[in-house]
């Protein structure tokens, strides 16, 4: 059935199939998991894909098993992934703060259903968006992806690797159970019309190499494992060798790294779309599966001559702040809808000039926004309340 | 822009979410529309509540749900009472006539019934109810071309019972009411 090594082609996918095949597409090769719905087809797809392409697929006891063992397979030298839900990314919090220090290249897929705790495993929430930035301890730079279609799971996957090999870190794509379990047409082009990036490599000699030493992008080379290059990690706070030292001066200079690599970097990293934002009264936000099933109501709110702009998130961290800083300067107001009770329109509200409304229209999940409370809102922001 | 909102339910194991794969299939790669297709489950599947829906438009599918149905594809009561509130006036109910017997007042759409399951076991498989059906929305609802349905039929079902998918099919398409 997969003789080729990529599918290429027109497709009638499912979403988490096509987060599957765009990691493919991108080079991974090494998959660790541990099976929950909405999540599980992904890695039933890699189970069945990566051993025909010589890579390697394991179901390990638990998602704590899971992400370390991406996270050493990264350091290997392999495009690594796990895919869960919020409670597997519950486990695996720890382990991914481990890889924000030691600087691994990975991808989490957390294809959301409705929390907190096992919640409801087969319907679908955003509400896991702040555990995206903030979910591990201490202070680093967070990327976070969010697909509203089947194809732009299988694009952001691709974009995901590209960014997790370029800035060094775990990259989370934050699907939700509705994009995830929806089929729809996926265009699957020919590997080089796709945009690959790798890591980069060393080009010092291993004598003068220096594990976490970095130039004006503030990211650091990898050596090749096997090559000859002498190399230590540690989840301690480090020096440029890679080892632990507990200065204070030490601690300011990885740290800040840490989180200015992302937001250096954040005209690069942050994605969006814009609609109809010049000249509008009020601009709705929004993101991942709510972009979509939000649209009647700002169909309705347009046939009431509102002036209304759109803004979607494709990347909501690093979050997109000066942008929404300058729109706010514009507009009366924002209306954030999210499939949560208030994590994202927290953000716009830091973001946004003090004299504009920010106004959140909330959803705890398992179902969909109505469409009156969307056009209420939107009303009321149009009208200064 | 023209849009068909086609819901499905029945139980779990009746291939709902397969017809509806199958629909959107047809469309989106086969009659070059656009197509989107979502599911409802609960934790425990085979012999519970299911439906699954498809949207069909010629241009993109922005909004993916079905809240209102141009096409209800009803294979159990549970699934017909449950959702013939959402299907539109003048929209189209096809329901299998032995799986879907107490039947509301019908004056607002139009209302097609066929012994799907029972064709399909004169066929020696009760488990190509679902094509029948298939076969029978094509016919009387006009979801899709034939040509593209049998197409999707024959791309997403076992090899060695493409045929006996495509008498399914057939049965389904060629079924006269007044018979």
């Amino acid at each position: 059935m997969f003789k080729k090594s990529r599918l290429i082609g027109e497709f009638f996918m499912q979403g988490d199939i096509a987060c599957a095949e765009g990691a493919i597409a991108a080079g991974c090769r090494f998959f660790g998991g541990y099976p929950i719905t909405p999540a599980s087809e992904i890695a039933e797809r890699m189970a069945l894909r990566l051993p025909l392409l010589q890579g390697v697929f394991i179901q390990y006891e638990d998602e704590i098993a899971s992400i370390a063992g991406i996270l050493g397979a990264s350091w290997a030298g392999a495009k690594s992934m796990t895919a869960t839900s919020g409670p597997g990314i519950s486990l695996m919090t720890e382990n991914i703060g481990l890889g924000m220090m030691m600087e691994a290249p990975c991808v989490v897929v957390n294809v959301q259903r409705g929390g907190p705790s096992t919640g409801l495993p087969t319907s679908w929430g955003q509400s896991d968006m702040m555990q995206a930035r903030w979910g591990s301890h201490g202070d680093y730079g967070s990327i976070s992806l969010v697909p509203n279609s089947p194809q732009e799971f299988f694009d952001l996957t691709v974009t995901a690797f590209n960014f997790s090999e370029k800035y060094r870190l775990p990259v989370f794509l934050m699907a939700d159970a509705l994009v995830g379990h929806m089929t729809e047409k996926v265009v699957i082009p020919p590997v080089e019309e796709l945009e690959i990036i790798n890591r980069k490599y060393t080009t010092k000699k291993p004598e003068d190499y220096l594990p976490y030493d970095y130039g004006k992008d503030l990211i650091p080379d990898f050596a090749k494992a096997g090559d000859g290059y002498r190399y230590h990690t540690t989840g301690l706070t480090h020096d440029k060798r890679g080892y632990p030292d507990m200065s204070f001066e030490c601690q300011n200079e990885l740290v800040p790294r840490l989180v200015n690599k992302i937001k250096n970097h954040i005209d690069d990293i942050s994605l969006t779309e814009e609609y109809d934002i010049e000249g509008a009264d009020v601009i709705v936000i929004s993101y991942g599966i709510t972009s979509r099933t939000i649209l009647p109501a700002l169909t309705m709110a347009k046939k009431k001559g509102i002036k209304i702009g759109y803004l979607r998130l494709k990347t909501v961290w690093p979050f997109p702040e000066e942008k929404i800083r300058k729109l706010s300067e514009k507009v009366a107001g924002f209306v954030v809808p999210e499939m949560n009770l208030g994590q994202i329109s927290l953000e716009v509200e830091r973001c946004a000039h003090n004299d504009s409304i920010v106004k959140l229209v909330p959803h705890p999940g398992g179902g969909i926004h109505k469409f009156e409370d969307v056009l209420h809102a939107i009303e009321e922001v149009a009208h200064g309340k | 822009m023209s849009e068909l909102r086609v819901k499905i339910s029945g139980f779990g194991g009746q291939g709902i979410i397969l017809s509806s794969f199958i629909i959107g299939k047809a469309a989106s790669i086969y009659d070059r529309q656009h197509s989107s297709m979502t599911q409802a489950y609960g934790p425990a599947a085979r012999g519970g509540a299911c439906s699954s829906q498809v949207v069909i438009s010629s241009d993109n599918v922005e909004y993916p749900l079905v809240d209102t149905a141009d096409v209800l594809i009803a294979m159990s009561q549970e699934g017909y009472d449950t959702f013939l509130p959402i299907l539109k006036k003048g929209g189209i109910l096809l329901y299998d006539t032995d799986l879907v017997e107490k039947l509301q007042s019908h004056k607002d759409f139009i209302a097609k019934g066929i012994p799907a399951t029972r064709l399909a076991e004169e066929l020696g498989k009760k488990i190509v109810a679902n094509i029948v059906m298939l076969g029978f929305a094509t016919k009387q609802a006009k979801i899709v071309s034939p040509e593209a349905m049998q197409e999707a039929i024959a791309d997403s079902v076992p090899s060695k019972f493409i045929d006996l998918n495509m008498k399914a099919f057939q049965a389904g398409f060629d079924y006269n009411e007044e018979q």
